[in-house]
């Protein structure tokens, strides 16, 4: 059965407060924290970027997995915050973890659900023999334009994911989709930071996919709510993940786990990576795990996912989601301006 | 308009990614950066590609406060020269530290960072740098 | 025995931020003076052997040999080109005094020089950092002080050589260099001064650190059976040594010694028949302070460890027991880098002559020059004798 044989993430030591940013606009950092639910986010330092991320949190899937990384025939990095317009993340990226030369590489964009567009194409690939492992990664160093109220959020992040079938430590059962044509959030080619569509993007955005999204894999697996011990949505805020957890009759604990968002803030591409991470390092062999990525633009991958016994003989080696977490670093605004380079030397 | 320095950059991918130098099975030198010729053995030496463990120590260290174009927004930053486990030195960026704790012996992992770009619209050069061994490396 | 080779003039152009001068102007000045002090023709000169590191990338201008014979006005004669990094002006030096001694050449004319002044300071700290190991050293973000820095942080380490120490170095250059009309910084620095300086990389300070120079460097060097036709003491070089070291500091056997300069110097001092203590002064190449320390350890006026000590105690002052930097060295009398290797030499000339005004070791009649080029990978040594 196809699955997940191994996982990894990198989040950078950097964290700046929410209510530094909203001292800056002259805005009520209690007020915006709570409203947003977002309490800090993280930021990559000057030498990073998704390439950096990915290569490290990749090494770490590697080493978890346990796997010769020659044997991966396949590497896709989602972001919406590739180092190149033109020129594969995936190819650096690859040849920093040791894959060889015979190999398939894309890179993917949408929006934040680009890494999980890749997990399914990597389970394609896997699940018709055309390749033994997959690699797919979601990683950004998201633009939060100044002054904008995704200021709080936009942050840096990234999970990989090694898709095989060979003894996976968590099987996907079945992944199922939503696209429509939505244009809640954009970037235009040249433009520094995304424009959106302010309350446009949740209710006829968010909501309606996940929620569609959720449905549809319910149906098709024949699942309820009461079949699966985590949630992981994607979260572009600590609010609307718990809002459409709710409207799905999600209970509050299922969710808690998965909820990395208000300490690190929303790593776009990697957010619901992220997120299924956290539950993988703590989930029990047997427990169930259903995961809805949201892209704008729009679409949402869903995953049913069964944790299984494997799972207990991979943890301890490689650093996990809340070690990650607790590793933090505060900057003030302006080295934060000076790091995403929205003052320029 | 032909790009600056993509083939000399080009060459040392592999190097500058995984430190892959190389070892001298006539007398189990570690060298890195590769090299032509063992200094030691010479025509007697044969040399095999080695990818370092990435594991090492600081030897000495500097802060710089003077520094060049392409590094200002990271100024200060500390360099150091750091011995791998397998006697080969080398000089990188120690990262992921405040300043005041790097010290002579302190033990370093290598990691993948940006080292530097050719212009806002050149090649961007991966490579190590290095950062303490802590929970978030793997280690203790 | 092969027959010694002389010295009989000597000349250099001021050092400094010569706006007004360009890299030709300056060339010229060093040579013209140096073949006006020894009384030779244009027609004399053999050949000419033009030591500097970078004028293509300060200047735009290669081909300095074809340069310096053209602006000379001095004919079809052989010009060489000779690159060492910052021990260009000891090679030009060295492969002069081969080419005579082999008998290849009778008399030549020697020049160093270096505009740095043209390109910004940015610009230049970049070139200066290619003497080092650009590809594995600064690419990576290790500036050539960095580089010293680490020098001095392991010597402090090892050592227990302090702060004080580093800026001891440049007050007693400064001092010295009070009495050097052609030194870029004719002041004294207090001590405070120093030690409270900008900081390059930690340990390394603005006032430990040579600085940006425009300047060049001249001499009329011939065989010792010519060099009775100018002057009836000239002076002679007693000894030329060369050696070579790793490019990268972090290759090397031990970064607080270097080697290549132990080497050489002991070579040297074997070749002309000497002891270190029969060196009456000498010229050590003090880019930045902590080199001045460490190469009087290993040139063996001291053990390794004991530069500082020795410093402190005053040895190393123009009245102390080994006299260094009467010039005021790299720090003071300036550094642009081609001429200094040959500016050491112009320096101990009129030192053994006796016209050192101001700045004068009594009674000097042997001298060292220590020329090192990066951070130790090339060393060039020579002894000077009457």
């Amino acid at each position: 059965m196809v699955g997940i044989i191994g996982y990894g993430v990198y989040i950078p030591r950097y964290r700046i407060k929410t209510a530094d940013i909203a001292a800056v606009w002259g805005e009520d950092g209690e007020a915006v924290g709570q409203g947003l639910g977002v309490f800090e986010k993280s930021l990559p330092g000057p030498d990073e970027d998704v390439a950096t991320i990915s290569a490290e949190a990749a090494r770490n899937a590697v080493k978890y997995a346990r796997i010769d990384p020659r044997e991966i025939g396949a590497v896709y990095i989602g972001s919406e915050s590739h180092p190149y317009a033109v020129k594969p993340t995936g190819t650096i990226v690859a040849e920093a973890i040791g894959c060889s030369e015979n190999m398939t590489c894309a890179d993917f964009e949408f929006a934040c659900k680009a890494g999980t567009a890749g997990i399914q194409s990597c389970m394609g690939l896997v699940m018709s023999k055309m390749v033994k492992i997959g690699l797919a990664i979601g990683a950004d160093t998201a633009q939060g334009r100044p002054g904008d109220a995704l200021e709080y959020s936009a942050a840096a992040g990234g999970a990989a994911y090694l898709i095989g079938e060979e003894h996976p430590v968590a099987t996907i059962e079945m992944t199922s989709s939503v696209t429509t044509d939505t244009p809640d959030f954009w970037r235009r080619e040249g433009e520094d930071f995304p424009s959106h569509g302010a309350r446009f993007t949740g209710e006829p955005a968010y909501f309606r996919h996940v929620e569609q999204s959720a449905t549809n894999l319910f149906k098709t697996m024949g699942t309820t709510v009461d079949d699966y011990d985590y949630f992981v949505f994607h979260m572009p805020n600590g609010k609307f993940p718990v809002a459409v957890g709710k409207t799905l009759g999600v209970p509050k604990e299922k969710l808690e786990d998965s909820l990395v968002v208000r300490q690190i803030g929303n790593t776009y591409s990697g957010s619901s990576m992220i997120g299924l991470a956290r539950v993988l390092d703590i989930a029990k062999p047997g427990a169930r795990i259903f995961m809805v990525s949201y892209g704008s633009g729009a679409g949402s991958d869903a995953f049913s996912i069964r944790v299984e016994d494997d799972i207990l003989a991979h943890r301890g080696e490689v650093p996990t989601v809340d070690d990650y977490i607790s590793r933090k670093t505060y900057v003030s605004y302006a080295i934060y301006a000076k790091y995403r380079r929205t003052i320029k030397a | 308009m032909a790009e600056h320095g993509v083939a000399q950059i080009w060459r040392k991918i592999k190097s500058m990614y995984n430190i892959i130098g190389n070892r001298c099975t006539t007398c189990n030198t570690y060298y890195f950066p590769p090299r032509p010729v063992c200094p030691k053995c010479r025509r007697k030496g044969h040399l095999e590609e080695y990818k370092f463990k990435g594991l090492g120590t600081v030897h000495t260290f500097a802060i710089v406060r003077q520094v060049p174009e392409d590094f200002k927004t990271q100024a200060p930053y500390v360099m150091a020269q750091v011995e791998l486990d397998e006697g080969a030195k080398l000089t990188a960026q120690i990262v992921n530290c405040d300043i005041e704790d790097v010290c002579i012996g302190m033990r370093v992992r290598s990691c993948f960072r940006r080292i530097t770009e050719f212009g806002h619209g050149g090649l961007i050069v991966y490579g190590y740098k290095f950062e303490p061994t802590m929970k978030v490396t793997g280690h203790k | 025995m092969k027959k010694r080779v002389a010295i009989v003039g000597v000349g250099m152009s001021k050092f400094g931020e010569l706006w007004d001068k360009s890299l030709r102007d300056i060339t010229l000045e060093a040579g013209m003076y140096a073949i006006f002090d020894s009384q030779v023709s244009g027609k004399d000169i053999d050949a000419i052997c033009i030591g500097n590191m970078s004028a293509g990338r300060f200047t735009g201008q290669e081909h300095l040999g074809a340069l310096a014979a053209d602006m000379g006005g001095l004919g079809h004669i052989p010009a060489y080109s000779v690159e060492a990094a910052c021990a260009s002006g000891g090679a030009a030096v060295r492969q002069a005094y081969m080419a005579i001694r082999s008998g290849e050449h009778d008399l030549m004319l020697v020049l160093g020089c270096e505009k740095m002044s043209d390109v910004n300071q940015s610009e230049a700290m970049r070139t200066v950092g290619v003497a080092a190991d650009w590809e594995w050293e600064g690419l990576f973000g290790a500036t050539f002080p960095a580089l010293y820095a680490f020098m001095a942080r392991r010597h402090m380490y090892e050592y227990g050589t302090t702060e004080t120490h580093l800026a001891q170095v440049a007050v007693k250059n400064h001092k010295n260099a009070e009495h050097n009309p052609w030194a870029q910084f004719q002041k004294a620095v207090p001590l405070e001064v120093v030690m409270n300086s900008g900081m390059l990389a930690d340990p390394i300070r603005v006032l430990h650190s040579s600085p940006i120079s425009d300047g060049a460097a001249g001499l009329i060097m011939c065989s010792e059976e010519r060099a009775k036709q100018f002057t009836d003491t000239p002076v002679y070089i007693e000894a030329s040594t060369q050696a070579s070291d790793t490019l990268a500091l972090h290759d090397r056997r031990d970064i607080c010694t270097m080697d290549a300069a132990a080497f050489s110097s002991r070579e040297a001092l074997k070749r002309a028949g000497l002891t270190i203590d029969d060196i009456d002064v000498f010229e050590i190449h003090d880019s930045f302070t902590i080199g001045e320390i460490i190469l009087t350890e290993d040139v063996g006026l001291t053990q390794k460890g004991q530069g500082g000590r020795i410093l402190e105690e005053g040895l190393t002052e123009i009245g102390g027991k080994y006299p260094v930097n009467p010039s005021g060295g790299l720090k003071a009398r300036g550094h642009p880098i081609g001429a200094t290797g040959v500016a050491q030499i112009v320096e101990l000339v009129l030192q053994l002559r006796g016209d050192a005004e101001g700045r004068q070791v009594d009674g000097a009649e042997q001298a060292m020059a220590v020329n090192i080029g990066g951070t130790g990978a090339t060393s060039i040594v020579h002894i000077l004798g009457r």
